[in-house]
């Protein structure tokens, strides 16, 4: 009887079921693999992935690649979210700044950073300014959209009621103009960390000599499958990580919410 | 402190546009005086409190806050809106307190006492129930201690029951602290049940300015305060029938 109860509670845990599906395709990427209906030239087993990953872990080379694409992926989320955050702010409060810059940053938003790709080779060569530069440029806009969009769109009457209360200049920005905006701002940066990571896989591809990316790319030439694929569960294990910090993050500032109570 | 004038309105007018909203508005408030608007929906009852508030500027005429003319916010009053506007992402504690420097969790902590909402110091504002909001912000409005409190109907969107336990309240605390009201209802029975004075706006003018000599607590069923409520209603009900006849006659 408490087993039952016990494995239903389980069960009723939402975080558990949330990894049922991802757990099912594991299990089943293995038998096929096992049973020999996957060829290794397809798709290599999980298992045999899994000792890739820690023959190159081992050698030292897998920690070293994850934390430079990682710092990349980092430095360019940190200088494009912060221009794209201050840009959003200045443009939200001040009508001047609005006019000046609205349109043509809406211009320049149009232009898919990747097709800059070229251009940036051309500028930067395959040096780490170039992965900086375009996730910096990629992550930019999301933030930068949500960020003005969220201040534009504070209550007004908030705004009025916290003159009264005698808040003005930066005590009416941290005190309501913020957290009224930051919901839409954490949108923004959620976005931005998936744009983010695709971008870095992009960019690495094309172009590096170090990295996630350039691990995959240089397994690709010794036809190792299973490096191959480990990369690509790599990104999708940092993606899903940058997520989880972000919602984090989002019910921590949330907190007052109701769609987070 | 209860002799002389709280403030004062003169050939106060107020124009939006091709608009005249306000046209010539004299009145003085007394120290400590309890006084009420009413009017049509759009006769510019809010506007004649924005105006006092320091929000907007009068087109034409002053107003006087202490003797002195008003520019810019009025730093004397503090204004309590319909919906409350309590600031979700602070706590209730913290939107008492908004604006307040030094010791204010200690007189935040007393004004919330005062409104029944003490134990309720730490919870978000999304929890509380319409009337319970209305406390917040009314405890929000007293607690740096205004001379002036300027309600713009703060009960409106509340239930029969919650609305007299609230006028109770609001009374409550005005005898203690000893603020000028002015408040702006819809609801005659709640102007004279609250006020020493009720105003009666039509046309951008005061076309009446009625003392209310009743003793408080008021009864709502005495004789006198069903005759003097009949009494404004009709006159604020009247102006159809004025209006229409002086378009008839010309
Ligand atoms: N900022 C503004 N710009 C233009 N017109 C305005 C503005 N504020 C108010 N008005 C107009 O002034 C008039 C009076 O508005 P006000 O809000 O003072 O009415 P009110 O008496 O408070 O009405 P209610 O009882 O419905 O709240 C209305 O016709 C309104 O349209
Ligand atoms: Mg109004």
């Amino acid at each position: 009887m408490k087993m039952q109860e016990k494995l239903n509670k389980k069960l009723n845990n939402s975080y558990f079921i949330s990894w049922l599906v991802p757990l099912i395709l594991l299990v089943t990427w293995q038998m096929l693999s096992l049973w020999g209906v996957l060829s290794e030239r397809i798709l290599p087993a999980p298992t045999e992935v899994l000792q890739a990953g820690a023959a190159l872990l081992e050698t030292g080379d897998l920690a070293e690649y994850i934390g430079i694409s990682a710092k990349r992926a980092f430095i360019g989320f940190l200088i494009g979210g912060i221009i794209g955050f201050v840009l959003g702010l200045l443009n939200g409060i001040s009508n001047i700044a609005e006019t000046l810059f609205d349109t043509s940053l809406q211009m320049l938003r149009n232009i898919p950073h990747l097709a800059l790709i070229p251009l940036v080779i051309l500028w930067f060569g395959i040096e780490e300014e170039a992965k900086i530069f375009l996730v910096a440029l990629g992550v930019l806009f999301p933030i930068y959209l949500n960020t003005f969009h969220g201040v534009k769109s504070v209550d007004k009457d908030l705004i009025e009621a916290a003159r009264v209360y005698g808040l003005h200049g930066f005590s009416l920005f941290w005190n309501v103009i913020l957290p009224a905006a930051l919901p839409s701002i954490l949108v923004g940066i959620r976005f931005s960390l998936g744009i983010m990571w695709v971008t870095l896989i992009v960019a690495e591809t094309i172009s590096a000599n170090s990295g996630i990316g350039y691990m995959a790319m240089n397994a690709r030439e010794f036809m190792r499958m299973d490096v191959v694929v480990l990369s690509i569960l790599l990104y999708a294990l940092l993606g899903k990580i940058s997520d989880v910090f972000a919602k984090i993050v989002e019910k921590r500032c949330l907190k007052w919410h109701p769609s987070y109570q | 402190m209860k002799d002389g004038n709280s403030f004062e309105l003169q050939e106060v007018a107020k124009s939006f546009g091709e608009h005249d909203v306000l046209k010539g508005v004299d009145l003085s408030f007394k120290k400590g005086e309890f006084v009420a608007v009413v009017g049509k929906s759009g006769c510019g009852k809010s506007t004649l409190l924005r105006l006092v508030a320091g929000l907007d500027k009068p087109t034409g005429g002053k107003v006087f806050v202490n003797g002195k003319p008003l520019n810019g916010l009025n730093k004397s009053s503090r204004m309590m809106f319909q919906d409350g506007r309590l600031f979700p992402w602070k706590k209730i504690l913290q939107n008492v307190g908004v604006g307040l420097n030094g010791n204010w969790k200690h007189e935040a902590m007393e004004l919330l006492e005062q409104v029944g909402l003490a134990d309720r110091a730490h919870e978000w504002p999304s929890v509380l129930s319409g009337g319970q909001k209305q406390r917040v912000a009314l405890a929000r409005a007293l607690v740096n201690q205004p001379d002036i409190l300027l309600l713009d109907e703060p009960l409106g969107a509340l239930d029969a029951l919650t609305r007299v336990e609230m006028q109770r309240l609001i009374e409550e605390l005005w005898r203690k602290r000893d603020f000028t009201a002015l408040l702006v209802t819809h609801d005659v029975e709640e102007a004279v049940t609250l006020a020493d004075r009720v105003l009666l706006i039509e046309e951008g003018k005061v076309v009446m300015n009625k003392e209310i000599n009743l003793p408080r607590p008021r009864q709502k069923d005495h004789l006198q305060f069903v005759s003097i409520t009949s009494q404004i209603l009709n006159r604020v009900m009247q102006v159809d029938v004025v209006m229409e006849n002086m378009a008839i006659n010309g």
